[in-house]
């Protein structure tokens, strides 16, 4: 495997409330490879929105990120002064915001908006060279060059998430998170936005982490995809497998939930309620919905191991070592 | 900016100044009494020996010579032409001062005081508003919010009375009040503006401090709801620094409802600050109003609602005009 462009080493975010610390995040790893589209989902509040923020350091009190290292080409971002991670905002690490509505400065042009992300890290200093680079990332991403003297409220909401677009691409980034890029827009324009952000970001060579609920759109899109649960990935795998053969019982109900058009049967929700992140369940956090939940689950909380090559999953029933041990 | 957009405006504000001119006046018409005959009775009444003039004959007199024996459509009609001349008639109080040069003596004291202030309180005001709502200001500057709505939720008036108390009864630091030094004759050299601007200082300190803590805490409430939007977060994963975030993001969204007020606040101005004006004894147009309401000088009054309705009305059309320049999204609303 080649080297990972992004390592996420045991990250931990807390919110801190009068109650006590809400544990948002709560030990996530992962690799991202270059050029990887890596695809998260999970329930609202499954901690999926704070870790894209916090992999850019953009959380806001009370968050805060209380462990764990994010390694850009090796650099711990988690360790950098804030001048240096505003530097590496947008030029080495961008953002596809979520509300493509509200994503844009609505006094300024988007010619404006655009040559200040140049500006705020010293490029393109030639205004007909800026000029150029405008136009040209404006129609990569599918929109006409003059775009760029019009004002967001004389745009689309699809072409406003292009401009979102071409903005995050501008400095060409080597990893690019997209925030439910498209949950704003309607299912057609949904799908050419993340065309386009398919066909920029295979240009570039760079890696997308894409947020979202949608498990339509994840199978589209992602190489592979990780389930979030409770502030944890509780499964990690490559697209096709975690489709065709879901190891984690959760992940096995998410598949399970999505209507089908071959067949014809009532429609499945997972029973119970995503749980409270101030006093997770003790154990798995999963174990009070989990209908295969045994022995070690209420005690033992499953770390993520990997089951079959590139398959990762945090569950006592895959996990050698519980299973020999509970029936021994 | 469309030429239908400048049309419409233009026609509203017209619309705007004939309505005033028409209730301006309806009004002093529609008081029962005469006013020629009551001045002259209360003359006679006061005067000494009571000289016995003919009191009706007399009053049809002064109704002629001031056209109020005409049908009242035609006293509209001298009105219009009076005022299109710049021609308020005669001060009662002042007989034979006109309106229009009482006015235009008192009107550049109350436009220097008033209306430097209150661009000094809104500048000052908005800012001190955009910081408090920043999140990444010390917190020490948030101890400034209690103390901005005391300062505010306290009448300038009263601010005024405190200022004279402690820095002129007591310190003995400023002039009571005047715009100029009493007996001088106003000169434009050095030592002339300086004496103008003491004289200027405690006034314009009471209608700033007054002024500084609602645009303060407008301002910061407007702030924070835009802090909150979208495009703040996209600004920072930009990689923008902080100021440019501050100013083109934040101050920039949040000023756009200031200026709506601000325009207002500034068309009243020219009615000048009555009551800061009436303390400091400042020769404004205020004070004026002030004892021309004070001597039943009708037609002063008459002259100032009439100008300050027509500069009201001024600032809301100039700001129409200039509100597609500040926001774009103005520019093609049909309103």
């Amino acid at each position: 495997m080649t080297t990972p462009v992004l390592r996420v080493q045991d990250l931990h975010v807390h919110y801190r409330t009068a109650a006590g610390p809400v544990k948002a995040v709560n030990g996530v790893s992962f690799d991202l490879a270059p050029g990887e589209r890596l695809g998260l989902v999970g329930e609202s509040g499954s901690g999926k929105t704070t870790m894209a923020l916090a992999l850019m350091r953009m959380l806001e009190q009370p968050a805060r990120i209380e462990g764990g290292r994010v390694l850009l080409d090796g650099v711990d971002l988690l360790a950098l002064s804030e001048e240096q991670m505003r530097r590496i905002r947008f030029d080495r690490l961008s953002m596809v915001p979520q509300g493509a509505m509200n994503s844009l400065n609505p006094v300024m042009r988007i010619r404006d908006q655009m040559i200040e992300i140049f500006n705020a890290h010293g490029r393109h200093p030639d205004k007909a060279e800026r000029r150029e680079r405008i136009g040209h990332l404006l129609e990569r991403v599918g929109l006409k060059r003059d775009v760029a003297d019009r004002y967001p409220h004389e745009l689309s909401g699809g072409m406003k998430q292009r401009v979102c677009i071409a903005m995050a691409i501008a400095l060409r980034p080597q990893v690019i998170i997209a925030d439910e890029p498209t949950s704003a827009l309607d299912v057609v324009v949904q799908r050419q936005v993340m065309e386009t952000l398919g066909a920029v970001q295979k240009d570039l060579n760079a890696a997308v982490i894409l947020v979202g609920h949608d498990m339509g759109l994840m199978a589209q899109f992602a190489d592979r995809i990780g389930v979030m649960y409770a502030g944890r990935l509780v499964e990690l795998a490559p697209v096709r497998q975690i489709f065709s053969a879901p190891q984690h019982p959760y992940t096995q109900m998410l598949i399970a939930s999505i209507p089908s058009l071959e067949e014809k049967r009532l429609f499945k929700g997972i029973p119970g309620v995503a749980p409270s992140l101030l006093n997770p369940p003790s154990g798995c956090p999963f174990h009070p919905r989990c209908p295969a939940a045994f022995a070690p689950c209420p005690t033992i909380n499953p770390a993520l191991e990997e089951t079959d090559a590139g398959r990762w999953v945090a569950c006592h029933l895959h996990s050698e070592a519980v299973l020999h041990d509970s029936r021994a | 900016m469309s030429f239908q957009y400048l049309v419409r405006r233009t026609g509203t504000f017209l619309l705007v100044i004939v309505l005033a001119v028409s209730v301006n006046f309806l009004i002093p018409r529609l008081i029962p009494g005469d006013p020629i005959e009551d001045r002259l009775t209360q003359l006679s009444a006061t005067s000494s020996g009571g000289a016995s003039i003919d009191i009706a004959a007399t009053a049809a007199a002064y109704r002629e010579r001031f056209g109020l024996d005409k049908s009242l459509v035609e006293q509209y009609l001298n009105y219009w032409w009076d005022i299109l001349h710049l021609d308020f008639g005669y001060s009662l109080a002042n007989y034979p001062e006109t309106v229009g040069a009482s006015i235009s003596a008192a009107l550049p004291w109350t436009l220097g005081l008033v209306g430097t202030s209150t661009l000094i309180a809104f500048v000052i005001g908005s800012l001190l508003g955009g910081l408090l709502a920043w999140p990444r200001v010390p917190r020490a500057l948030r101890g400034f919010i209690p103390l901005l709505m005391v300062i505010s939720a306290i009448p300038y008036f009263l601010l005024g009375i405190i200022l004279i108390y402690v820095l002129v009864i007591v310190a003995r630091a400023f002039p009571a009040g005047g715009a100029y030094t009493f007996g001088s004759t106003l000169r434009f050299d050095l030592n002339g503006i300086a004496d103008v601007l003491r004289h200027a200082t405690l006034p314009a300190a009471s209608i700033i401090l007054a002024g500084i803590g609602s645009w303060a805490l407008s301002m910061r409430g407007m702030m924070i709801s835009v802090l909150g939007e979208d495009f703040i977060k996209l600004a920072h994963a930009k990689g923008l620094k902080q100021r440019r975030i501050f100013l083109w993001y934040g101050m920039r969204n949040s000023l756009l409802p200031q200026l709506t007020s601000l325009a207002l606040v500034l068309g009243y101005v020219v009615s000048g600050s009555i009551l800061v004006e009436v303390i400091f004894s400042y020769p404004g147009i205020g004070y004026k109003l002030y004892q021309a309401i004070q001597s039943k000088d009708y037609f002063v009054v008459q002259g100032i609602v009439l100008i300050l309705v027509v500069s009201i009305g001024f600032a809301l059309y100039v700001m129409d005009l200039i509100y597609p320049l500040i926001d774009p999204r103005i520019r093609y609303q049909q309103a």
